[in-house]
Formats: structure tokens, C-alpha cells, sequence
């Protein structure tokens, strides 16, 4: 089954994403910050990543840096969760090596056609 | 499909006044440079504007976006922390947490308000600070917000023609930030008609081949009603990445035939990647465009019901315990089952001094589940304590004093729900302190005290209660204007002499205050006797104590939960009661000389100087059975409750014990003189007396009865 990590600490928005990803059979790994993103992201291999950027502790953008560093995810799709809607939060997420972001309100529709893409 | 997302508005409110409070509490104590504070206090706001925007309260979602406009401002170093822009930032924690409350009770807001800070905030926005050298970033941040509406006219601006010719050319590393060219053509087949075209002319010989890069580039046609817009963001991600063209197809309509090139075989990677033959495939529906903006509005009646179902955040630990005693609880179960069945085959004495033990061992595993599961409703008092420092902040400016404050036993818990209702009560405590305890800084000064003035909250556990006390360093209560306004108002007769306890005591008479001008914090009268009132319903007490010039304390004591409490089980004809401890002031035999029977107010006790009316509790309880003594064999119980003192006659004294309050209006029907049930360790039911229900009911029986003063007795 494919398995997705969702990043965020935000419970409400984590457990939105987790519900939709869930409800569509992904499985779903859930993570409250960057540190505890990364640590389940080596404890087991997930084939994409979602992330919140403003997080306490590792933010989404450092999670993004480490987790490309990391051999068995040179080519996992991470996608970034930015409310920022302008460019830099964008370009320094794909500085980092992330895939790509879906910009914040999203809709559970938006959330899963923008996963169905980066899943193919 | 469509997903219901109104199940995580709850989650999303409690996280939401949670931040909102840290957001306060870190604006509280903002330097301007503490950066990590700032930090926090963007989060806070970051985190509410997404989640509001996604579970559709757009309203808030707009509003939160200014704040945290300029908090990112403020972290990003290009805008000064001043203290207008704190007290700005405070008044928009008010505005946000006041449209949340709303959405979560459906209650009105005071929309002007809202709307006034909300401009004060575009306002602020406007003034370019004088560290900020980069205008432009306000100018795109406001264009962002108005985006749905921008985007959707210029996508209907931008109607394409009938085809495009489109050339990708990504970078050699494109697929190390996980974007896959072959992803990208099929989202684009999705759009339409495409035809696609592979240039495999960079590919290098093969032993100089890195599987992980990309040679390839691609050019295609894409045929059909699709808008430049819609082709440019699936290429959104790998901007930037990539050389991308876009032409409408009248440009060239013939290169796909030529471009199309052999992919030469053993490169696994690009081989996938790269069919070496033009693809057609015909799109499904195009993506709506109006997404967003159907779906944040679509949450929104959901939310309207109230969310608050009283839900409680407990730490772990206590669950991880919790757990850990039914485990034991489970040995112990399985010890006694044991030493049952060996009752029939072994060693009677063995057998007794195993099942002896394992009671022992039960009683205390139930004793600490019991104390477990209590902790587990209980809150820190932090949760109460945590709004003072901002009313201090706002008092101290509204009243002109400076005022500091100073907690202490924060983490003293308590039951949830004696949490929430003490919380009125302590506000109002407050306020009065520094309202009429602390005087204005030029007395203080005057009165050779620092011209900062202290509260001071303090909670601590004591028996199986607990302690708040509000200390302020003011002028203490004023005898002399306390006494001449009860005389005034005719509360005390003039000329008679009370004790200090007595005056103390009068500040909680309804509507009284000494107050000469009514400010908008207090003075007006009504409070005091709330707050006792609400106490004494929670089964509590508050007192005053009072040095001239050195200011007051209010002691309010509370019981640690309301849903078990310490009982004295009483025996009346034969049945059990439970009265609360805690109304019981003694108890005592009867002496036959010390009965009177007074007209018209049935029989009075003397108790050293006073008369107590005598309360027959099998006549009050509507019992009449011949177990019932004589009153000199009975004995007498003398309770208080609201002030009034009452004598009850009871056959025995049975004990004391911790009973579980089971309601009676929720499982029957409410009972004078009755505030529940217990069940008794025998199984039977025992109902738990209401002293002040029962006084009244005596009244109605045998007219007002209340404690006599011997003076009062012999004047009358």
C-alpha cells in the first residue's frame, strides 16, 4: 500500500490530511514536527512526503533538506504545506529539494488530486 | 468523493485558543528582541489562518492574515516592536478568538469592533516602518488575498486557442527534488489531446550515463480548450528547473514528426521515462478552477452548533499510569480466582491467608485507580491563573496604576469543572483588589509604599481542599466607611458594636459597595455576593482578612472535585443519609435542658450563647416508623450552610466515608432537601443530604427559622 508521511503540528489539519488520505486507501504516517518527521521517515519508507513549513523545533523546510540527504530519499516526492502564497516560501522549499507545495486552505478534493499527481 | 472535514473543527478550536492564549501570554512579556518569542507568536498566528482557512471561517482566516502579516514583518527584523503595535496585536487576539467563539457557539460578534481593528491593522501595514526597505513585499502580500478572484479573471481573460505547442526541457537534476517528467506529461494529458515527443539527443554514451539524471526533453502538442494558465501550473513546481515554451499551436503545428528520436535500450531509467514513440491519450475532465473557493465555503454550516462537547486534554503519563494499575489490577483478579479454586482442594489456612492478602492488594489497587482517575480530570490551576496578567496589563492602563502581578502554585490542580465556574469569581476578586485595594501610585508613594502595587494569586492543597488566595498590598478594607454605609443601607442597626469578621463579612451582602464613584471595573454592588454565592455552590467557602494600610487577602477554599466527596453517614428510623462534611460544625448529645420550644418556630437548641432551631430530620424526610427514639436518647448534628446554623436529630453517627455523588435530577427528579445518591459499600442506596434545602423546607413547615442571638431573644 502506499504509504504517505503527513507532517504538521497542527492536529486538526494533520488529522484533515490523515482522515482524507486514509478514507482514499493510503496509509497514513503521521508526524507532529520535523525532528519526529524524520525519524518515522527512516523508521519506515514512506513514498511521499506532506509538510507543514512553520513548525516549533525542525521546521518543514530543514525536514525537506534532511530528508534529501538521505539516501532512500533522493527521489521521494516531499510536497511542501505553505499558506504563503507568495514565491519565497516556494523557492527556498524547492531550494531545499522539496517537489512541490499545495498552498494552504485546501480543500480534501485539492489535497488528494494534488497527490494523485505526485504519485501518478 | 468528498470528504466531511466539520469532525476536526473541534480539534481545530481547541488548538485554536490554545495558540491564541500562548500568542497572549508571549505578547504579555514581548522585548523586541527576542526573537524566539516573536517566532512563537507568528506560528501561533500562522497555524490559525491555515486551519481557519481550510475549515471555512474565511472571515478569520482574512483577518488572522493581517496579524500575521506583520508579525512576519516584525520576525523578518523589517518592522519595530513597539508597545502600540503589542497593544494592537492583543486587541486582535480579542478579535480572533471572539469570531471563533463565535463560530463555535453560534453567538454574535461586535462586528464594528472587529472591523476597527481589522483597519487599524491595514493601517499599520500601510505605514512603511522606517527599518523596512522592501514596500513591495505589503503590496503582493495584499494582492494575495484578493487571488481567487484576480485568477479567475485572468484565466478568463487568457481563453486559449484550440491547441498549444509545448517544449520542456528540464534540467539535468530535475529528479532529484522528486519531480518525474513523466508525472508532468500525464497530468498535461489530462488537460487534453497530447501528443508527445521525445529528444533524446543529449543523451550521452552509456557507460558515461547517470541513471539519475535526466537527458531527455520533450516537445508536444496539446490539443484542446485549455488556457495558458492551467499548461504554466502544471510546470509550477519545476520552474525554474526547467527551459519551458508555451505558444499557441498556429506558431508551428509539425515539429512533434521530427523530434521523435530512438531511445537506445539497457538505460533503465530513461527507457521508463521515455517511450520512444509519440503518446496520445485524451484527457478526462479539466480541474475545476473554482475549488477553493466552493470548498472553504462548503465547511461552514457545520461549525455553526455548539463544539464545545467537554473534552479534556490529558497527559500521557497519567494515562501510561492509569493503564499500568488495571494491569495490576488484572494480577490481583487472577491471584484470588486462584486461591478460590484452591479453597476446595488445599489448605484451608494457606488458602485464607492468600485471599486476605489479595484484598489487601485490591484495596489498594482500587485506591490508586480511584486516585488516578480523579487526576485525571484535574486541571493546573494555570488554566484559570493564565488570564491575569493580561487583565492586570489592561487594568493597569485603564485605571492609571501601576500594578504588578505575582503567581504562585500554578500547577495546584483541580477538578475541571470547579476550574471553570471559579474562574468568574477570581476575575472579580481581582478586579476589586486593584480596583479598591491598590491605591493610585502618588498615595502609595505618599503612604511610604513602593508606587508599584502587588496582587499576589496563590493556590495550594490543604486536607482535601484547595486554597486560592488574592493578596493585594493596598489599603485594606475601610472599617469606618464599611460600617456608615451598612448603617446607611440598614444591613446593622446603628450604634452596635461588630467585629472586624462581622464587617468583613458585610462586604458580601448583596449590593453593597463603598465604591463613591462607579468605575466601568467595579463598584457597582453586584459581585460580591455572586461570588460567594457561586462558591458556596460549589461547595466552598471565601473569606477576607484585612490589615489597615497593608491590604487584604480573600482565602476561598474549594473542594477538589465535585463528584466525590467526604460524607458523615448518619442513621435516622432505621435508614441511612450522608450529610457533607463539610456544612457538619459539630455534633453533640442532647441535654434536655437546653431544648425550647419557641411559638410558632418549633424547638430551639441552646449552643453555648445561641439558639439553633431543631430540624427533625424523620419528619422533614416524611419517615414515621416506630424505630424513631425520644429526643433525649437522639442526637444532634449541627450544620451551616448560607450563613444559617441548624440543628439536626439524627438516631446514630455511623461514620465517615468518601461517597460518589450520583445525581438525582438526572436519574429521577430533583428532591428538596436532597443534592443526590451514594451507594454504600453493603450495596445499599444512601441519599446525601442538602443542608440548605433542608432549612428552607423547614421553614415551610414551621415558618423562618434561623439562630437567635440570646440578646435578640430577650429584646423581642
Amino acid at each position: 500500500m502506499t504509504k504517505i508521511l503527513a507532517v504538521d503540528d497542527s492536529n486538526s489539519l494533520r488529522q484533515m490530511v490523515a482522515f482524507t488520505l486514509k478514507q482514499s486507501g493510503y496509509e497514513v504516517v503521521e508526524a507532529v514536527n520535523g525532528t519526529d518527521g524524520l525519524q518515522k521517515a527512516r523508521a519506515t519508507q514512506v513514498d511521499l512526503v506532506l509538510t507543514d513549513v512553520n513548525m516549533p523545533g525542525m521546521d518543514g523546510i530543514t525536514l525537506v533538506r534532511e530528508l534529501r540527504s538521505l539516501p532512500t530519499y533522493r527521489f521521494t516526492p516531499i510536497l511542501v504545506l505553505t499558506t504563503e502564497a507568495g514565491t519565497e516560501k516556494k523557492q527556498e522549499g524547492r531550494a531545499a529539494g522539496a517537489t512541490g507545495w499545495l498552498v494552504k486552505p485546501f480543500s480534501p478534493d485539492q489535497l488528494l488530486a494534488t497527490v494523485k499527481r505526485v504519485l501518478g | 468523493m468528498s470528504i466531511d472535514i466539520s469532525q476536526f473543527i473541534q480539534t481545530f478550536l481547541e488548538e485554536s485558543f490554545e495558540g491564541l492564549d500562548s500568542m497572549e501570554s508571549l505578547l504579555l512579556s514581548l522585548t523586541s528582541d527576542d526573537s524566539e518569542s516573536i517566532n512563537a507568536i507568528f506560528r501561533a498566528a500562522h497555524s490559525i489562518k491555515g486551519g481557519a482557512g481550510t475549515f471555512g471561517f474565511s472571515e478569520v482566516a482574512r483577518f488572522t492574515h493581517g496579524v500575521e502579516t506583520l508579525l512576519d514583518e516584525a520576525r523578518a527584523g523589517r518592522r519595530a516592536v513597539t508597545t502600540e503595535m503589542i497593544a494592537l496585536l492583543l486587541e486582535s487576539v480579542d478579535c480572533i478568538h471572539a469570531m471563533l467563539e463565535a463560530a463555535r457557539d453560534g453567538s454574535p460578534v461586535d462586528a464594528a469592533r472587529i472591523a476597527t481593528i481589522g483597519a487599524a491593522i491595514e493601517a499599520s501595514l500601510r505605514t512603511v516602518d522606517h527599518v523596512m526597505l522592501d514596500s513591495k513585499t505589503v503590496d503582493s502580500k495584499v494582492l494575495d488575498t484578493q487571488l481567487p478572484e484576480a485568477a479567475a479573471n485572468s484565466h478568463a481573460a487568457a481563453q486559449g486557442p484550440h491547441g498549444w505547442r509545448i517544449v520542456f526541457i528540464p534540467e539535468q537534476d530535475v529528479m532529484r527534488s522528486g519531480n518525474d517528467p513523466l508525472r508532468l506529461i500525464a497530468a498535461l494529458r489530462e488537460l487534453g489531446v497530447l501528443q508527445v515527443a521525445c529528444n533524446t539527443s543529449a543523451l550521452p554514451p552509456f557507460e558515461d550515463l547517470n541513471a539519475e539524471d535526466c537527458y531527455l526533453s520533450w516537445e508536444m502538442t496539446l490539443l484542446g480548450e485549455v488556457n495558458r494558465e492551467a499548461i504554466l501550473e502544471i510546470f509550477e513546481w519545476v520552474e525554474g528547473q526547467c527551459e519551458l515554451i508555451v505558444e499557441p499551436l498556429s506558431a508551428s503545428a509539425e515539429v512533434v514528426d521530427e523530434m521523435v528520436d530512438e531511445v537506445p535500450h539497457g538505460d533503465n531509467n530513461s527507457a521508463q521515462a521515455c517511450p520512444n514513440q509519440s503518446l496520445q491519450a485524451s484527457g478526462s475532465e479539466p480541474p475545476s478552477l473554482s475549488v477553493s473557493a466552493s470548498a472553504s465555503s462548503s465547511a461552514k454550516p457545520a461549525a455553526r452548533n455548539r463544539a464545545d462537547n467537554g473534552s479534556i486534554r490529558v497527559n500521557t503519563d497519567k494515562i501510561d499510569a492509569l493503564i499500568n494499575m488495571v494491569g495490576e489490577l488484572v494480577i490481583t483478579q487472577s491471584m484470588l480466582s486462584q486461591m478460590g479454586s484452591h479453597l476446595q482442594t488445599g489448605d484451608i489456612n494457606y488458602c485464607i491467608e492468600g485471599l486476605l492478602e489479595g484484598l489487601a492488594q485490591l484495596e489498594r489497587n482500587t485506591r490508586e485507580l480511584q486516585e488516578n482517575v480523579m487526576s485525571i480530570r484535574m486541571l493546573p490551576i494555570s488554566f484559570a491563573f493564565n488570564r491575569f496578567p493580561r487583565m492586570i496589563h489592561d487594568l493597569s492602563a485603564s485605571l492609571g496604576k501601576q500594578l504588578k502581578l505575582k503567581l504562585s502554585g500554578e500547577h495546584t490542580e483541580l477538578d475541571k469543572n470547579v476550574l471553570e465556574k471559579i474562574t468568574d469569581p477570581l476575575v472579580h476578586l481581582v478586579r476589586n483588589a486593584v480596583d479598591h485595594g491598590i491605591e493610585s501610585p502618588d498615595v502609595r508613594l505618599a503612604a511610604g509604599k513602593p508606587a508599584v502595587g502587588t496582587v499576589h494569586l496563590n493556590a495550594y492543597h490543604k486536607g482535601g481542599n484547595i486554597v486560592i488566595e488574592i493578596t493585594d498590598d493596598g489599603a485594606g478594607l475601610n472599617r469606618q466607611r464599611i460600617l456608615a454605609k451598612a448603617v446607611e443601607r440598614r444591613l446593622i442597626p446603628a450604634g452596635q458594636s461588630i467585629t472586624d469578621e462581622q464587617i468583613h463579612d458585610l462586604i458580601f451582602a448583596a449590593g453593597f459597595s463603598t465604591a463613591e464613584v462607579v468605575s466601568d471595573v467595579s463598584g457597582r454592588g453586584v459581585g460580591m455576593d455572586v461570588v460567594r454565592k457561586n462558591i458556596k455552590a460549589l461547595g466552598g467557602s471565601v473569606e477576607v482578612q484585612s490589615r489597615d494600610g497593608l491590604g487584604s487577602t480573600f482565602i476561598i477554599r474549594l473542594p477538589l472535585t465535585l463528584s466525590i466527596m467526604d460524607g458523615q453517614l448518619i442513621g435516622v428510623s432505621g435508614e441511612s443519609y450522608v450529610i457533607p462534611l463539610i456544612s457538619i460544625v459539630e455534633s453533640l448529645q442532647v441535654r434536655e435542658d437546653s431544648v425550647k420550644s419557641v411559638a410558632s418556630r418549633g424547638m430551639v437548641y441552646r449552643l453555648r450563647d445561641e439558639y439553633i432551631p431543631v430540624l427533625f430530620l424523620h419528619e422533614l424526610l416524611g419517615i414515621r416508623s416506630p424505630d424513631t427514639k425520644q429526643l433525649t436518647e437522639s442526637l444532634l448534628v449541627v450544620v451551616e450552610a448560607d450563613g444559617q446554623r441548624a440543628a439536626l436529630v439524627v438516631d446514630d453517627l455511623l461514620g465517615q466515608q468518601q461517597v460518589v455523588i450520583k445525581a438525582l435530577e438526572t436519574n429521577f427528579k430533583k428532591v428538596g432537601g436532597l443534592s443526590g445518591a451514594t451507594i454504600l459499600g453493603d450495596g445499599t442506596v444512601a441519599l446525601i443530604l442538602d443542608v440548605s434545602g433542608l432549612i428552607s423546607l423547614s421553614r415551610q413547615i414551621t415558618g423562618p427559622a434561623r439562630s437567635i442571638h440570646p440578646e435578640e431573644n430577650k429584646a423581642a
